[in-house]
Order: C-alpha cells, then structure tokens, then sequence
C-alpha cells in the first residue's frame, strides 16, 4: 500500500458552492445523502478530489461533466460498487441517513439494498422477466411467500411504467425485451427491494429518444418515493429532470447548485463554458 | 497494375488460400466419415446392439457388452470429471491472478498434455496394482483424470465471457460474491458449459489406450464397478488387430457406432442448449 500522496502543499482551489439565496423553483428537503470531503483513488492515482455534497430527499441529483471527469466514479463511491476494483482507496467520509457508508461495521450487502442502481448498459440477467425482478426479493430473503413475492414483482413493474407492456410473458427471458424495456426491467429490479436512494448511471444513453422520454418521465415520478441520484452525458436531460445538478471537471466538483441556477447563472466560468458548450 | 487492381488481386490469394485450407482440414474427416459409414453399414444391424460377442469362428454376434460399457465408463469419467472440473474452473475464473490459479492453470495445462496411455499407467497403479483386479471404477477413473483439464479449462473460459455487467447487477442487488457466482453468472454461462462437459465426454468416450490397463475388456456381459468391462473402443482394438474378416467387419460396425454416439451427443448438446438459453434458468 502506498502512503496518501502529501498533496496539502498544491492544494486546488476548493470548489465554490453556491447556496440558492431563495427558493423559487425547488424547495429544500431533508438531506438523505451527505458527502464531505471525500477523495477517491485508483491506486496512487487520484480520481476524486475533495467532494462535498448533498442529495436531499425526494429530489432528483444530477451529475454532469465531461467524460472522465469523475461523475460515474463518484456515484460509485455511494453504493460501495467500486470496492470490487482492486487497489481502490477512499478517504473522507460519505453519510446516508446520517451514518457513514464507508465506516467499518458498514454491512456493503445492507448499504447495497438500500442504495439502489441502475447501468448504463442495461444488463439483465439470463432468466425470465419475473424473475429478474424477483432477484434482490430471494436472495436478501425480503418476503418468501410466493403470492407476495408474485405483488412485489407487479408492484415494481407498474412503477418502472413496464407492467401492461409484460404482463402476458412474465416467464419469458428478459433478454427479448427491446433496449428500452430492458432498461426499465433493470429499473424495476432495483425498485423491488425498496431501496431509500437510487442511483442511475447514464440510464438512457444507449437509447433511442422515445425510450429515453420514457425514462425521463419514469425519473420525474419516482422522485416522489426515492431520492435519486443520476449521472448524464446529456445537460438537456440534467435540465429537464434534475432539481440540483453537480459539475464535476479532471475529479473536482466545479459547482453545486439548483439545476435553474446551473444552466442559467453559473458562478464559475468553467461551469458556463461547458453548459453552452465551448468544451466537452 | 494500379492499387485497387493489387489489392483485388491479393484479396482473391488469400480469400482462396483460407477456402482451400478449409477444403484441406475437411478432406480427412470427410474420408474417415466416408470409409466408416461404408464399411460399418455392412455388420451393422439390430443383432449388434443386442448380442454378446460370439466365440471365434462363428459369424455375427455384436457389442452389447462394450457399448454398455462405454456408457458406464463415460458416466463414471463424468461423475469425477464434472465437479471438479467445473469447480477448478469457477475457481480460475474468479481468483485468475492469484498464485494458486496460475499453479491450477499450469497443472491443468500440462495434465491436458500428458499422453493417455501415461493416464492408464497411473489409475493402473492407483487403482489397478492395489486390488491385483482390472476394473470399470479404474477406467472410470482414467477417462475422469483426462476429463478434468477440459472441463475446468471449458468452464473458466466461458465464465470469462459472462459480462462483467451481470456480475455488478448481482452485486448492486445486493448479493454476495459467492450467490452473484452461483445465481446469476453460472446460470449464464450454463449452456455453454454444458456443451463443453459433452464434447469433452465425447473426445474420452473415443480414447482405448488409458482403457487397456485400466478396465481392460470383459468377453461377458457386466456391468460391475469392480470387475473388467468392454468397451467400444477397446473392442474395436482387438477385432481389428485379429486375423478374421468377420471381427474386422464388426470392428469397423463399431467405430461407426462410437462415431454416432459421439455426433449424436454432440448435436444433442446444442440443440438442449439452445433451448435452454431460451428458458428461464432458475
């Protein structure tokens, strides 16, 4: 293990953090997921630097910035996935509900039901559509019973809006959905277990517009039950779905702040130039 | 001759020259697929998978016997082979850097290479010299050690190819290592796995030679596990190195027999394989 890079001397500069003065638009909420201070490494190389942030409760957190910037990486960090990359390390701390992930009585099997997520690349397993959502219910043994076992499935199916679209071929493979349906089969997977947050990384990027309305719509009503956290290469679909939006840029958090105030009156200069699109 | 002339001109050279390497990797099996069916054809009838061998000098008679018996010693290899294998293969496929996972792939490696008839002389002196008896449990055990390389290497490669993408959707679910393995990466790679344990059964079903010391041969009906048994392969080796034109035709009548079950496993395997994949797996 090498030691933690001495890096106090060159210290970047820390990342301004814009507190809306009023509260138009979104409304504040409880905090549901508090990070300070957190930095991430693939082994001596440091991917995040620095990160301070909030998701509150029942609001829709969206990460922007251009790839490699950090985004993925961090939203990572929030269900403890990059633990099964070797030679990874965080320092900082992450707290959800109040109670820091990376504290070492943390169960990653517990924090991982709770802290739900979705792929980029929608990746359902080999098995039929009910069973695919039925996964997280057997195996954290949540309910037995087959009839209620048989009610979550449906249950989380209506709430990734596929329900009438499967109904007839639940034990059909899940691997003959369309794109779009396998995403939204991967999204009810994750709801099943009734995780507090849930996590999406670039859920629709490798789906046509019509899907991609589809989830996007799908997003703006969960946000009612979940608090959720969403990375997107798209800054349209951060403006229409989010109600605080994160720049990150080379591991740092550039800006954190409502969406409106991101895409309309950026505090930095680099905020700007990337959400009118002069790089990235 | 301009470029794009050139470039045709070479395009059609080397598309011609993989055809006729093609056409060269077929011609054997073509001819031995030929010279088997022609000359099994003629002593293969319904007497064959349901008679004894008969004394010398008389016609007819079949291989009941020996094809029993290479069921038996295929099932035995498979009961030792598959747990193992497929175990040392999971094994490979989720440690691939540790220490112990590059001894396993260097043993595996190296067993895979080691000649049959060295095989025989082990489960002959492991299973055979104790007991001062041939047996169906010593073949079994033979055909097994052979087996064990192909399966585990079969296994760990087709685990490599399940997504990585599984794995993390198991793991952000909330399922351990070891159920994310056994639930979702394992089922996936199921069908191909199986594909693998019944090529790699059909490649011992065809070996003699770990079979000569081991299990030996039986001229009687048996199905012990302590006592010699037939076996097609064994069978054919000694009808084909007799004098009588009567065993030759009966040797040839069981390759064509040992080369059909061979390609009947085969193609059953794919075809169950596929319609599994269609499945549920759970």
């Amino acid at each position: 293990m090498t030691e933690a890079p001495t890096h106090v001397t060159h210290l970047p500069p820390r990342p301004t953090v814009h507190r809306a003065p009023g509260r138009d638009a979104v409304t504040d909420s409880p905090v549901k997921v508090d990070v300070r201070d957190l930095s991430f490494y693939y082994g001596t190389k440091r991917a995040l630097e620095h990160i301070t942030l909030q998701a509150q409760t029942n609001r829709v957190t969206a990460f922007i910035g251009p790839s490699g910037c950090g985004k993925s990486t961090f939203l990572r960090t929030l269900n403890r996935m990059n633990d099964i990359i070797p030679g990874t390390r965080v320092e900082g701390s992450a707290l959800v509900d109040g109670k820091d992930i990376y504290a070492a009585n943390v169960d990653v099997v517990e924090l991982r039901r709770r802290v739900g997520m979705v792929f980029q690349k929608s990746n359902p397993f080999p098995k039929s559509i009910f069973e695919n959502v039925a996964y997280g219910l057997r195996i954290n043994r949540l309910v037995t019973a087959r009839a209620d076992i048989a009610e979550r499935v449906e249950e989380s199916l209506r709430s990734a809006a596929l329900w009438d679209e499967v109904k007839d071929r639940l034990h059909d493979s899940a691997l003959a959905l369309s794109g779009g349906q396998q995403q939204r089969l991967c999204i009810a997977r994750a709801l099943a277990v009734r995780p507090d947050v849930l996590l999406m990384d670039e859920p629709a990027s490798a789906l046509d517009p019509i899907a991609t309305q589809r989830i996007e719509e799908l997003i703006y009503r969960l946000k009612a039950q979940y608090t959720i956290i969403i990375v997107t290469h798209n800054m349209q679909q951060a403006a229409r779905v989010s109600d605080h939006t994160a720049f990150f840029w080379m591991g740092k958090l550039v800006e954190f702040d409502r969406t409106e105030k991101i895409f309309t009156a950026p505090g930095e200069k680099l905020t700007e130039d990337y959400v009118t699109g002069r790089f990235g | 001759m301009n470029a794009t002339a050139q470039r045709r001109l070479l395009s059609s050279l080397f598309v011609g020259a993989c055809g006729f390497s093609v056409l060269v990797a077929l011609v054997p099996l073509a001819l031995i697929m030929f010279f088997v069916v022609s000359q099994g054809v003629q002593a293969l009838n319904f007497d064959f998978f349901t008679s004894m061998p008969k004394p010398v000098g008389q016609a007819g008679g079949g291989m009941a016997n020996a094809i029993v018996g290479t069921l038996m010693l295929s099932g035995l290899a498979a009961l030792l082979a598959v747990p193992i294998g497929v175990i040392s293969g999971v094994y490979l496929s989720e440690y691939p850097g540790t220490r112990l996972a590059s001894v396993v792939r260097f043993a595996s490696d190296t067993l895979n290479g080691v000649p049959s008839i060295v095989i025989g002389v082990f489960a002959y002196g492991l299973a055979v010299l104790p007991f001062k008896q041939f047996s169906t449990l010593a073949g079994g055990l033979a055909l097994g050690i052979m087996m064990i390389p192909i399966v585990a290497k079969t296994t760990e490669e087709l685990l490599l190819l399940v997504p990585g993408s599984m794995r993390e959707g198991a793991l952000a679910l909330g399922a351990t290592r070891g159920r994310a393995v056994r639930t979702v990466i394992l089922p996936a790679a199921l069908p191909g796995i199986v594909t693998g344990i019944v090529l790699a059964l059909a490649r011992i079903a065809g070996e003699t030679a770990p079979l000569l010391f081991t299990s030996f041969n039986n001229r009687f009906f048996s199905t012990s596990l302590t006592q010699p048994i037939s076996s097609i392969t064994v069978q054919v080796y000694t009808y084909a190195i007799s004098p009588y034109d009567d065993w030759h035709r009966q040797a040839w009548a069981g390759a064509l027999v040992l080369i059909t079950i061979v390609l009947g496993c085969s193609v059953l395997a794919r075809l169950a394989t596929a319609r599994v994949s269609r499945l549920r797996t759970r």
